[in-house]
């Protein structure tokens, strides 16, 4: 996750190489990202490791409880599907919607702040008015308009998340920029007759990926909880497909009976949430050049 | 463009900037409407000129407006009136396009080496980024141009992929300088470039400014608020008061035979080390007024020792008390009506 980490150079040491020597030295963040790591292995290598398809019923072998013999360590649900199987297939969806989100949410945000933040005036003003109308419309409201009138298909989960979650990341981006421009070395870069688009390619958003990087992580798991919210109120996937969400939604109405179709999927949401977690304030002190001071 | 109009914008002169009554003035906005109230004015009518290869040493306290100036000459900031002449063609006015050709000539070396590099960037690419944007020379020229550049500045050329960062304030203000060095300008604008250096390194930068200045044939306007520091650097001396030049005269003639009475203050405040030499320092009453609300007719007054009745009511006019070939202008009325 630490975008522009390879930045790597012979005798100088920028700013990333020794921001991941403090991150590697975080352990909790360092744990947390080889976790991550092997989740995301399990999750893309699933099918291949399961032995079961997660789409594929046995009646005759419904809701048997999690055992090594029976070939389904995780148990089956109601249906006699692999819990195992679906939960991997739901942990992909869920974290391929995080990350498609959170990538759409960083291009436009990224792109609107900056130029918003550095143009300055009136394209500001205009700009961030544009920010303010979205802000006001009701989430909830857009997002269930958009299946009525579309049908659920999982590129709109993805459209509708990443439109939303664009607008914090164009205010983040926005205020450091407008820390920025009045900075010498912009000045200079001016002054030097660089274009606009150049001064915001070169000085400003490298300047800024720092913030950009730990909101980043920050905004990965807040998007698989938002869609783990709409799979909970059956405005998510559409059956076979699952996400780890809707795992958990169908595990809670039969947690007393068949206990293991909550907690797998449970399990599997709770971790990469502390995972991301951990590793954005890792990332978060890492980057903040005071963390040198203090010795960590 | 036709002809006349093109004439308009160029000026035959021998020198290489000319500034002509500059101002700039910052609107203050208040109320709800922000509408301009009242104008801060930082820039308030300069004239000047730099030859080819002088040095201009601009002086004054603090919030005179030292440094808007150097940025209005430079366009970083668009004056409000005033025109700048530099090699006889106007720069005010120019759209950013065309513009950039001029900016390959004149360049800033900034007050704080910690804020003016990029902390993203290595000491090469800070350094050839004028060449990459002005697409001067092959890709290997520009490499071969930033070695030579670093060993200008006395720095080792080993030094080329690390980071500002690692570098001390004395070390980051070479690699400042290397850059505005890049384009081989004519004119630099050298905005307090040792005043957030320890004095130790502070004589050394200032050496190697006086270098460029005598090998390349640079004209410099040196902004500082540090006479002694001037005194080093400059030909001629500028002194500035409130958004006005006071007094303006050869290096020399300034520190010997200084006429405004402002600048008599700002020289008796020079530390002389000589326990045997009475100081006799004049000090100032109060403050800088507001350039908000500068004062009525010449901008010292409420602060002169020497006002008269009628220094709170006429704006003295700029008079030459120089001896032939040797100008020395004051805006004085203690002057005025004296012919030298």
């Amino acid at each position: 996750m630490n975008g522009g980490g390879e930045n790597i150079t012979v005798g100088g040491r920028s700013l990333w190489q020794s921001a991941g020597e403090r991150l590697r030295r975080n352990k909790a963040a360092t744990f947390s990202l080889w976790l991550l790591i092997l989740f995301v292995v399990l999750v893309v290598a699933g099918p291949w490791l399961a032995q079961h398809d997660y789409t594929q019923t046995n009646l005759s072998l419904g809701s048997t409880a999690p055992s090594l013999a029976g070939g389904h360590w995780f148990g089956t649900d109601a249906l006699g599907r692999d819990v195992l199987a679906r939960t991997l297939a739901g942990g992909r969806i869920s974290l391929l919607v995080g990350l498609v989100a959170t990538l759409v949410s960083l291009l436009i945000g990224v792109f609107w702040g900056a130029v918003a933040g550095y143009c300055g005036g009136r394209v500001d003003a205009l700009m961030m008015r544009f920010v303010d109308l979205l802000y006001a419309m009701p989430f909830m409201f857009f997002v269930i308009l958009l299946m009525v009138v579309f049908g659920r298909n999982i590129l709109l989960i993805f459209a509708a998340i990443g439109a939303m979650n664009w607008l914090d990341m164009a205010r983040i981006v926005r205020g450091q920029t407008i820390s920025l421009r009045h900075r010498e070395f912009i000045l200079a870069a001016t002054l030097m007759g660089a274009g606009t688009l150049t001064i915001i390619a070169r000085h400003v958003i490298p300047n800024l990926l720092g913030v950009v990087v730990v909101y980043v992580t920050l905004t990965i798991p807040q998007v698989m909880l938002v869609e783990s919210f709409l799979s909970y109120l059956g405005l998510g996937v559409q059956e076979p497909l699952t996400s780890t969400g809707a795992l958990v939604n169908q595990g809670a109405l039969e947690m007393e009976t068949a206990p293991w179709l909550l907690v797998f999927p449970a399990l599997f949401l709770a971790g990469t949430l502390f995972c991301f977690n951990f590793i954005g304030d890792g990332l978060r002190d890492a980057l903040d050049p005071k963390s040198d001071e203090d010795g960590r | 463009m036709n002809i006349a109009a093109e004439s308009k914008r160029t000026r035959d002169s021998n020198s290489l900037l000319q500034v002509e009554h500059l101002k700039k003035y910052f609107p203050v906005r208040a109320g709800l409407l922000r509408r301009v109230v009242s104008q801060v004015r930082a820039v308030d009518g300069i004239s000047l000129q730099i030859a080819a290869g002088k040095t201009v040493g601009l002086v004054g306290e603090s919030g005179c407006g030292k440094s808007t100036l150097g940025r209005a000459i430079l366009q970083l900031q668009k004056p409000t009136a005033g025109k700048v002449f530099l090699a006889g063609q106007e720069i005010t006015g120019m759209s950013h396009a065309e513009l950039k050709e001029y900016r390959r000539d004149m360049q800033i070396i900034f007050q704080d080496p910690y804020a003016s590099l990029s902390p993203r960037r290595t000491v090469a690419q800070i350094i050839r980024e004028p060449l990459d944007v002005h697409r001067i020379g092959s890709p290997s020229e520009r490499r071969r141009r930033v070695s030579e550049l670093l060993e200008v500045v006395g720095l080792r050329p080993q030094i080329l992929n690390r980071y500002p960062h690692e570098f001390s304030g004395g070390q980051r203000q070479r690699i400042g300088i290397a850059r505005a060095l890049a384009p081989q300008p004519k004119f630099i604008v050298a905005d307090e470039p040792v005043s957030a250096l320890d004095v130790s390194v502070q004589s050394q930068v200032l050496n190697l400014i006086a270098e460029l200045k005598r090998d390349l044939g640079i004209a410099f306007l040196f902004i500082s608020h540090d006479l002694a520091v001037i005194q080093h650097v400059s030909d001629t001396v500028a002194v500035m008061y409130l958004g006005r030049l006071v007094e303006e005269a050869s290096a020399e003639d300034i520190y010997r035979f200084p006429k405004h009475p402002y600048t008599e203050a700002l020289l008796s405040a020079i530390p002389v080390p000589d326990p045997k030499r009475k100081s006799s320092r004049i000090i100032l009453g109060g403050d800088v007024p507001s350039p908000t609300h500068p004062p009525s007719g010449c901008p010292f007054h409420p602060r002169c020792p020497a006002a008269m009745g009628i220094c709170s009511d006429v704006p003295p006019p700029r008079t030459d008390q120089g001896g032939p070939g040797r100008p020395h202008y004051v805006s004085c009325h203690l002057y005025n009506g004296i012919e030298s």
